[in-house]
């Protein structure tokens, strides 16, 4: 074939031989969240890499140390905020363990139905952005449309989309709104719809489809040394699920499977989430089933549950201890604790410690992306530069939390 | 199950073991900063607790020593979990420093990275033991109580990184170095 440019002598041109350093992010559209990777090539294969995470540090544990336990359901929040919902849920559990108080029974499916949804929005927002970076826009669109549903439900119960602030001590800040029901009822069924439309787009998809098998390929062995839990780790084949090995609230009534997956690769962590969104569907309508619709949403402890607001203007019983509660902050007995529930991610862990003051002395945030993403330069060395994309889109890896 | 756990400990490290004890139902061992290297093989190799879930370190500035090194473990195929306590470091927080367990769990790397930003405990035998979530030029450690909330962080000039200029086929005009660039200047040219 005639060389394209005729006057170009090709023997002339000096090719790199050395590797060559690229630097992606920490701001870089195909790096959803503020990570910064720095690779080392040859040719187009990845001989090193350094993962540089805390763009998004904002201190969070520290500010964590200067107000009451209430105070930290903010920061929870905005810690991963695809599903604040399972923060909120984690860190009022992991209170309440230290406490040694249970909610009411209707809180605990209440708590769970919203805790699923979260996961739903959180596995809709993984893989409908996975696909986007592999050049699929309308599965993405469509996920974000169903993501968009759940969060009408969160505005409908808590008033905000996003960050909700809604766990308590001992309870919820609201109990659930007389439609309810049924509004879930309608969102979970218009999810389902979306995804079967998502599945027949994108899972006869040649392109799709080899750009995620075979690519970013982990042993059993390294997942579980590095830390892996969620999705990411049952991907590997290992059936760890907080909710199944560990169950809380009412996990252990309801039926659900754990879906595994056998290559650990790319495609098995993003079928992995697609499964798992129908399961979370599954236990959404055994808890609507069985969430009762009468009585109360928190738990009967003066100690750190808030008076109705009638007692606390008529009575000077509720005054005080609502003036207690927020002004000195509930406080939990002197120790330490360690609580753990299922996040969107995996294990998500509260090391807490009192001191027995209404501040916390140190509340540790066990963020299951800080270790998957501890895992990321493990999973891309010896892969090519495109397979990054998919490798880190099937992470999951959420800036605040790993960054917190 | 639970108890008999700590048990094993206390008789294989009868003089390693300062203190346990369950609160919560949380199994905690204390144990000497200098053994605690070798108690997390044996809880890895004849405990089965194949994972590290996470490292952390909780400062009590009025005690000597002064940090708590918290590991927790995580056996999945048992479905048990222990918490490994050690304390480090004099009351001005220095000399904090203990074997690193990167050799026994990956996960570890990053774990203590993340202690050492935030703490100033030095994991010893650490193969890589940078800042993580703050960057190489901040000052002091922000977890320690006495760190103030406030404190505000001194510039940090810009960078210079060598080696990283272009490399060919590219022209000098060609492709981005990773400098920063401004339009204003080539416009200047023309």
């Amino acid at each position: 074939m005639e060389p394209l440019d005729r006057d170009l002598d090709e023997t002339e041109i000096e090719l790199a031989a050395e590797p060559m350093l690229i630097n992606v992010g920490p701001s870089h559209p195909a790096m959803h969240g503020t990570v910064r990777v720095v690779m080392e090539l040859s040719g187009e294969t990845i001989e090193r890499c350094d993962v540089q995470v805390g763009y998004l540090h904002r201190g969070f544990e520290k500010m964590c140390e200067r107000g009451t336990w209430t105070q930290v359901y903010p920061y929870v929040d905005r810690c991963n905020y695809v599903s604040p919902m399972l923060n909120n849920v984690g860190f009022s559990l992991a209170c309440e363990k230290m406490l040694g108080i249970e909610v009411p029974e209707r809180c605990q499916w209440y708590r769970m139905i919203l805790g699923e949804l979260a996961r739903l929005s959180d596995h809709l927002t993984c893989d409908g952005a996975m696909a986007m970076e592999l050049g699929a826009f309308t599965p993405f669109l469509w996920m974000v449309k169903a993501r968009e549903l759940v969060w009408d439900v969160m505005e409908e119960e808590t008033g905000a989309r996003l960050t909700h602030s809604f766990g308590r001590v001992g309870g919820m800040a609201a109990p659930p709104t007389p439609g309810f029901k049924e509004h879930v009822r309608a969102v979970v069924d218009q999810i389902r719809h979306v995804m079967d439309e998502v599945k027949r787009l994108l899972l006869g998809n040649r392109i799709f489809l080899d750009r995620l098998e075979g690519v970013g390929v982990i042993s059993v062995d390294d997942a579980v040394s590095l830390g892996w839990t969620g999705p990411a780790l049952r991907a590997a084949g290992v059936p760890y699920d907080v909710r199944k090995s560990y169950p809380y609230l009412k996990y252990g009534e309801v039926d659900f499977d754990v879906p595994v997956g056998s290559a650990s690769d790319c495609y098995d962590r993003f079928m992995v989430r697609i499964e798992e969104m129908e399961q979370s569907a599954r236990i959404i309508d055994q808890c609507l089933e069985r969430m009762p619709d009468e009585g109360p949403i928190n738990a009967d402890d003066p100690r750190v549950v808030l008076p109705p607001k009638d007692e606390v203007y008529t009575t000077i019983e509720g005054t005080i201890r609502h003036f207690k509660i927020v002004m000195e902050g509930l406080k939990l007995p002197a120790g330490e604790v360690y609580s753990f529930t299922e996040g969107g991610n995996g294990e998500l862990g509260f090391y807490l410690v009192s001191d027995g003051s209404g501040t916390p002395w140190r509340v540790r945030i066990r963020p299951p992306c800080f270790y998957v993403t501890g895992g990321l330069e493990r999973v891309i060395t010896g892969q090519m530069v495109a397979d990054v994309v998919p490798c880190f889109g099937s992470l999951n890896m959420i800036g605040g939390e790993c960054d917190r | 199950m639970a108890k008999a756990l700590l048990q094993l400990i206390q008789l294989e490290f009868p003089d390693a073991v300062l203190e346990t004890h369950s609160q919560h139902g949380d199994d905690t061992v204390v144990v000497d900063p200098g053994a605690w290297k070798a108690v997390a093989r044996f809880c890895k190799e004849q405990l089965a607790m194949e994972m590290l879930a996470d490292l952390t370190c909780v400062d009590w500035p009025h005690r000597e020593p002064r940090f708590d090194v918290v590991a927790h473990l995580h056996s999945l195929s048992k479905g048990q979990r222990l918490r490994l306590k050690a304390r480090v470091g004099d009351a001005e927080g220095e000399h904090a420093a203990i074997d690193s367990l990167t050799e026994l769990w990956a996960s570890a790397n990053w774990a203590e990275r993340e202690a050492w930003d935030m703490f100033g405990v030095v994991f010893t035998d650490h193969p890589d033991l940078r800042r993580i979530l703050t960057y190489p030029e901040f000052v002091g450690h922000a977890l320690r109580k006495d760190y103030p909330a406030d404190r505000i962080q001194p510039l940090v000039p810009y960078r210079e990184v060598e080696n990283i200029e272009k490399l060919p086929p590219f022209d000098h005009h060609e492709g981005m170095s990773f400098g920063r660039q401004t339009h204003l200047a080539s416009r200047g040219d023309d």
